[in-house]
């Protein structure tokens, strides 16, 4: 599944911010997953347990979701994306790549496909803790 | 904050032994076709190779390569199709045939994306069909990919070479290395583009002569590597890459 992959990415920057900073053992990793990208949150909790390295193995994962705020470029209209708008296809292909969205998606008032992902796009890590 | 999926590009590109990116200064000037083509001419000598086409807003190449109904495979992130003996990763497996309006910032995330979920295993080479000219996307690739290496290409004619040797100069000052440069759609017998290319510290890799038999074979590869278009670059690239 493609959550792995995003779950990889995440435990290798957790690592690498924790050599930065000097922290030997990291208890906590916080993340935040954007609705747009409608990533499977149990897919994405069980990778991150397997793929956890020595210096997470105490990590408590706290994943926060986000609502996607869509802003129009061409008449300012603000909005929140909400997954059944999208057929099955459509979906999934969002899922995949989320700017995929400009295709599918226009904004309820002018019709534009020439908005912005104010917030919620994907998958962002927030901050880490642990001891040095 | 910090973006997660940049840090694992490294780790998806590291069993590939070359990545070129075909470029160009300005569109128009043939630079997927001889992407495709240089993917597919390696691919029969027996190499593996990738094509990864990331001229998002105009991709073509799964035209030149006849790609229909395809999807990657998931496997703990992307696994790209095999077409033609290549493994070959599009945006058009997502957005097929729609149009596709996308700004810098969405391109920068795009390709972010695309770069961090496809695992192209173990490569002698991968082809990048970049966007044309120097754009958002174009600094993006070049900030995301250490190990890259530029083939541009050029038409005969003093428009092209201009926004040429314009790319070419950002390329030196970012220290990123140019390959060569291809003089593609030659119709007249002029020495104009090779002297232009060395006077500017540039290696020139060869000259294609303007093929009209071209059109006919987009979608159809056998066709499309019988024509004189193909047969050149194949000369080229053998002699330039010491294939």
């Amino acid at each position: 599944m493609h959550e792995w992959a995003l779950a990889e990415a995440v435990i290798s920057t957790a690592s690498q911010i924790a050599e930065k900073e000097g922290i030997k053992e990291i208890t906590e990793v916080r993340i935040k997953v954007g609705e747009l990208q409608q990533i499977e949150l149990d897919i994405l909790e069980f990778a991150l347990s397997q793929l956890k390295t020595s210096k997470l193995e105490k990590a408590h994962f706290n994943i926060e979701t986000s609502k996607a705020k869509l802003k129009c470029r061409a008449c300012g209209r603000q909005w929140i994306f909400s997954r059944e708008t999208l057929g099955e296809d459509a979906t999934e292909a969002v899922h995949f790549v989320p700017e995929i969205a400009h295709t599918y998606i226009k904004c309820p008032k002018c019709g534009s496909p020439d908005f912005e992902i104010l917030q919620g796009r994907g998958i962002w890590l927030e901050s880490i803790k642990g001891v040095k | 904050m910090s973006d997660p999926r940049i840090t694992i590009i490294g780790e998806r590109l590291k069993e590939i032994s070359k990545i070129v990116a075909v470029s160009s200064g300005k569109g128009g000037v043939g630079k997927s076709l001889i992407a495709s083509t240089l993917a597919l001419t390696l691919a029969r000598k027996g190499y593996k190779v990738g094509l990864f086409d990331l001229d998002f807003t105009s991709p073509s190449t799964h035209i030149i390569l006849g790609v229909e109904g395809l999807q990657p495979k998931e496997e703990k992130g992307i696994i790209p199709p095999q077409v033609h003996d290549l493994k070959y990763m599009s945006i058009v497996y997502y957005s097929g045939e729609q149009t596709l309006p996308l700004r810098g910032a969405d391109i920068s995330n795009a390709l972010i994306e695309l770069f961090a979920i496809t695992r192209w295993n173990r490569l002698d080479f991968l082809v990048i069909d970049m966007p044309p000219g120097i754009s958002d996307a174009t600094l993006d690739i070049i900030r995301l990919v250490k190990k890259i290496n530029f083939l541009i290409v050029t038409t005969p004619s003093k428009l092209a070479f201009e926004t040429v040797r314009k790319l070419a100069r950002l390329l030196a000052e970012l220290k990123i290395p140019i390959i060569g440069v291809v003089e593609n759609m030659k119709i007249k017998d002029s020495p104009f583009i090779k002297q232009q290319v060395e006077c500017n510290d540039l290696n020139f890799w060869g000259e294609i002569p303007f093929d009209n038999k071209l059109e006919e074979s987009l979608g159809k590869v056998d066709r499309l590597l019988e024509t004189v278009f193909a047969r050149e670059l194949k000369e080229i690239v053998s002699e330039n890459l010491k294939l």
